[in-house]
């Protein structure tokens, strides 16, 4: 039976940020187990996008540290082509007294922690984004260091350096159960059992079913997000544009495709990744109107991928103290792909038992016990 | 079919490509769209899905009818979004 120093369940691009970053600390000998391909689950069918525009200290530190390591992987990682980044910032809209308000909170919270957004004018926004329909819009924050990247590229780049330090990936290998005998962990797979004192449970919207294997109920739960992609066209849009009011954002690729998604506020919590024709028409009425030109684009392919959920929409990182040896880091509700760079460091930090280099107490697993609850007012 | 033959149209991905990435060890359908956008641009895999599913087959020894398509994904053609946004008005 394969023994390992850690085990990691999920191959989305955190399980590889976290595989790449234990191995980069020097504990090589580690296993990472994805039950289809690298990508699979939300990595792939994410937005891409990432932002420093946050409403808390920790996740404004948290984001800022993980975009400077995006801008300088393709280099840490060697890996020819990058990962291709897009840094022309997010435009995030604000159509309520209320959001204005909240925004100008973030903004000077951001101003004191070196990130340089900044409120534009409906006029100013309207440079911004030539095109972009103002009317009713009263501002909105902007911060050119945001942007998105490749998020199928960034995954493999870091598998693809992990492997290189002797990190083992078994794509198509399912978790089917796991044991737990004194402090072992045996996971039962259909290649066979792998055993290690440690286990990673960065399994996504599946995490819940993973954290069951040990006796654990996770209150993570999958929610499907739909998004599509039109065919390529000249550039014409830079940044990310966002807008909490009408739960839209959209961005175009530097391969030129507009990628644009919407929440759902009465999505079932299930693990559907089916696509609908309502958010095909949604997301067009939705999308032409605040950006007329869209109109003769194409729309190529829809798809839809689930958000792993928490009560508080903050991600779950480190060990869960019944169960030594056993981490989780998921829950990401929709910002997971943006912080994985630091999630990878964090996490092998924690594992190895070195001081970590943000704090990570306030996404403990029992702030649902205490009722601290991590509340960052700006989310999608 | 020469090695620097275009096998997807609509990204300009070559054979030499495709073979590369198997030898790196992608061996399904879904991994090669991934990382070559191949079955992403309009055409939506109708062309190159099966070439390369021909080249996997050779180079790995799977059997074609075993190699998994990628999901189909709606719209069957590309349409344009202000068509949707319109339609929408004549169905709320």
């Amino acid at each position: 039976m394969p023994k390992c120093d850690v085990i990691i369940i999920g191959g989305g691009v955190t399980g590889c940020s976290i595989a790449y970053h234990l191995a980069k600390y020097g504990c090589t000998d580690v296993v990472l187990l994805e039950r289809e391909y690298l990508t699979s689950g939300a990595t792939g069918r994410c937005g891409a996008g990432f932002r420093q525009q946050w409403g808390t200290k920790t996740n404004c530190l948290l984001s800022k540290h993980a975009v400077a390591k995006l801008e300088r992987l393709a280099e840490e990682l060697d890996y020819p082509g990058g990962v291709e980044i897009k840094q022309q910032g997010y435009l995030i809209l604000a159509y309520t007294p209320r959001t204005q308000a909240q925004f100008k909170k973030n903004l000077a919270l951001q101003k004191s922690l070196g990130i340089n957004a900044r409120w534009v004018t409906p006029e100013e926004a309207g440079e911004i984004v030539p095109f972009l329909n103002t009317e009713g819009l009263l501002g909105a924050t902007f911060h050119e260091k945001d942007g998105h990247a490749n998020p199928f590229k960034v995954t493999d780049a870091y598998a693809r350096a992990a492997r290189r330090l002797g990190v083992q990936i078994y794509t198509y290998t399912p978790v089917l159960d796991i044991r737990l005998e004194g402090g072992i962990k045996t996971v039962v797979t259909p290649r066979g059992d792998f055993q290690a004192p440690v286990v990673v449970n960065a399994a996504g919207g599946h995490a819940a079913d993973i954290g069951r294997m040990v006796g654990l109920e996770l209150p993570i739960q999958p929610e499907r997000h739909q998004i599509l992609v039109t065919e390529p066209v000249e550039p014409v849009l830079g940044p990310m544009v966002m807008c909490f009011y009408h739960n839209i954002y959209c961005q175009q690729t530097p391969h030129g495709s507009f990628i644009m998604g919407l929440g759902d506020p009465n999505e079932p919590h299930t693990y559907n990744t089916g696509s609908s024709w309502q958010f095909l028409m949604q997301m067009a009425e939705k999308a032409v109107r605040l950006l007329p030109v869209l109109k003769n684009a194409r729309v190529v392919r829809q798809w839809a991928g689930v958000y792993d959920m928490s009560p508080d929409r903050q991600p779950v990182l480190g060990e869960v103290p019944e169960i030594p040896g056993f981490y989780v880091a998921a829950g990401f509700s929709g910002h997971g792909f943006m912080i994985a760079p630091m999630t990878g460091q964090l996490m092998a930090e924690c594992i190895l038992g070195k001081p970590t280099t943000l704090p990570i107490d306030m996404f403990s697993l029992s702030r649902f016990t205490t009722g601290d609850l991590f509340i960052e007012p700006s989310v999608v | 079919m020469t090695d620097k033959t275009i096998i997807c149209r609509c990204e300009d991905v070559t054979r030499e490509e495709i073979q590369k990435l198997i030898a790196e060890g992608a061996h399904t359908l879904d991994e090669i769209k991934r990382l070559k956008r191949c079955g992403m641009g309009p055409c939506q895999g109708r062309t190159c899905q099966p070439l390369i599913a021909r080249e996997l087959a050779a180079a790995t020894g799977q059997k074609l009818e075993e190699i998994k398509p990628p999901t189909f994904r709606p719209p069957v053609v590309p349409l344009k979004l202000g068509v949707l946004a319109e339609g929408g008005k004549n169905h709320a």
